[in-house]
């Protein structure tokens, strides 16, 4: 089963609470997926500072002084806000690579869950109420974000076959559904240099479309291009820097609900989900169309990857 | 009339107290309140009471329905008056995947659109949508009526038995086996008692009739993959 919820603010009077209505929206698909449950949150990009999220089992020893020697190792600032399990870093931007293959040899155990400018990525196995309280997610605030409750059907319950799943700079995939063709697909991105850890079926969609990526597609082109080359049910919804974006295979079971007003766009994997939405009564709710790529942004002129929608 | 807040009755409370309602109530008018998309609001009713639930539903609302009249004042989420035998099914909003599906007998009427197979399998219900239907509607519908006053999506009644389908828009495709048909005086005449029943101003000779070509009843070489 699995429950995706997304909130786009437009309203910046509500950015406070972010953090609180996804996680009520999250709270509310516990029942399509009581097994793990994470979050993506956009907040505060700053110039020329990049962010890294980091997962370790053993965030006490993996967390403790990874700030300083981090510094030393690229030669920048680096600080470190830690959040239970996972740790957001804060680095200069054009050390963001320099600080990914430095970590691999500082702290092999952990695992990097996100990068970008905005992205922080949160994700557990448990309940999707005690993630919530966790990892603080009401405290947080931004201007956008999407979740994931998971019911598993494909591979393990374990906190990297959680969603959401990273799938460039500051994008990330969460999934409703079963891929079937992932383990031929997984054999294939591997072949062609795509690193991916789990048995997991949407860790293998998340590869495919950064592989995409990484051969000249825009997001839009590469989710159009999933609807050829995955099979199985799918319903993504894909954070994006500046917004989000849903596709639905051309099979349409899993199920979509969306709402707009003037403050907010929102999607939910059921109405039930968004409910609890300022001025819900009177937003205008509807299906997102089968085989139909859709984004929302703040941006008033459309990047290239928009216009590929 | 009898007013049940969801807000503080349970589900299980609710559908049994409906339930219980006997042929022969005097209490036939009840109203649902708060229902914030539960599911399976207001299912295997059997007594003719007019039940009026003041929102969106999510799931399975009205399922089983016999002689009840529902009224959704709201959207309603999938498998909507699923399996209907008898009564009536009225939804002022939009109608999620599988409205309908699989109804034996009375009628379903959809004042927005419905999405993705909408009467699939019915077996004897009417439907009437105001708006459009999404892909598959109709998929081997055995009998009943379906009436799209907009468009229909892809692969309309795929694998038709004897459903009868009206479409007074576009039809994106249609399924396998199903073709345009010949509309008979007894149609317009079919089609205008359901519009009337459903509230629909639309005129009978703008719609077309689709229906089954009847190649698929019996098995041909030509059919196996």
């Amino acid at each position: 089963m699995c429950g995706i919820v997304g909130l786009f603010l437009k309203d910046k009077a509500l950015e406070p609470d972010l953090g609180q209505m996804l996680s009520d929206m999250l709270i509310t698909m516990s029942d399509r997926g009581p097994d793990s449950a994470g979050i993506a949150v956009y907040a505060d990009p700053v110039d020329g500072i990049g962010k890294i999220t980091l997962q370790s089992d053993f965030a006490d020893t993996d967390f403790g002084g990874l700030d300083a020697e981090l510094g030393v190792a690229i030669s920048g600032d680096v600080s470190l806000v830690r959040r239970d399990t996972h740790a957001v870093l804060h680095l200069p931007l054009d050390k963001v690579a320099d600080a990914r293959s430095a970590l691999a040899g500082l702290r092999p155990q952990a695992r990097i869950m996100g990068v970008g400018e905005a992205l922080e990525i949160y994700k557990e196995v448990g309940l999707p109420k005690d993630v919530v309280d966790r990892f603080g997610i009401r405290a947080i605030a931004g201007t956008h974000g999407i979740g994931h409750t998971r019911m598993a059907t494909e591979s393990a319950v374990t906190t990297l076959g959680a969603h959401p799943f990273n799938t460039g700079a500051d994008q990330c995939l969460v999934h409703n559904g079963s891929l079937s063709n992932h383990n031929s697909l997984r054999r294939r991105l591997v072949r062609e240099g795509m690193r991916i850890e789990t048995e997991n079926d949407t860790e293998v969609g998340a590869a495919y479309l950064t592989w995409k990526m990484q051969n000249g597609a825009t997001l839009g082109e590469a989710l159009d291009a999933s609807l050829n080359d995955l099979d199985g049910f799918y319903t993504f919804v894909v954070g994006t820097k500046d917004g989000f974006g849903v596709l639905r295979d051309p099979i349409a079971c899993k199920p979509a609900v969306m709402a707009e007003t003037e403050q907010y766009v929102a999607f939910g994997s059921e109405y039930r989900a968004l409910v609890n939405l300022p001025g819900i009564e009177r937003a205008q709710v509807w299906e997102p169309e089968p085989a139909t790529v859709y984004f929302w942004s703040h941006e008033t002129s459309p990047t290239p990857s928009l216009k590929a929608a | 009339m009898q007013i049940i807040d969801l807000e503080n009755e349970n589900l299980r409370a609710l559908n049994a107290t409906l339930q219980a309602q006997s042929a022969d109530t005097n209490q036939q008018e009840w109203e649902i309140v708060n229902p914030r998309g539960s599911h399976a609001i207001a299912v295997g009713l059997d007594a003719p009471i007019d039940v009026t639930v003041k929102g969106s539903t999510g799931y399975y609302c009205a399922g089983m329905n016999k002689q009840a009249n529902i009224h959704i004042c709201g959207s309603a989420g999938p498998g909507v008056a699923e399996n209907m035998m008898s009564g009536s099914v009225l939804i002022d909003g939009d109608a999620s995947q599988y409205a309908g599906a699989t109804g034996h007998g009375g009628l379903l009427v959809i004042k927005g659109n419905a999405s993705s197979r909408c009467g699939i399998s019915m077996k004897g219900i009417d439907i009437v949508v105001h708006g459009n239907v999404g892909h598959m509607s109709a998929f081997m519908g055995q009998s009943g009526t379906l009436v799209v006053c907009g468009d229909a999506g892809d692969a309309l009644g795929d694998s038709l038995y004897e459903a009868q389908l009206f479409v007074r828009g576009s039809v994106k495709s249609l399924g396998a086996d199903c073709i345009e048909k010949e509309m008979r005086a007894e149609h317009l005449t079919l089609l205008q008692d359901l519009l009337d029943k459903a509230g629909s101003d639309a005129k009978p000779k703008q719609f077309k009739r689709y229906g089954s070509a009847r190649e698929l009843y019996h098995f041909k070489p030509d059919n196996a993959y």
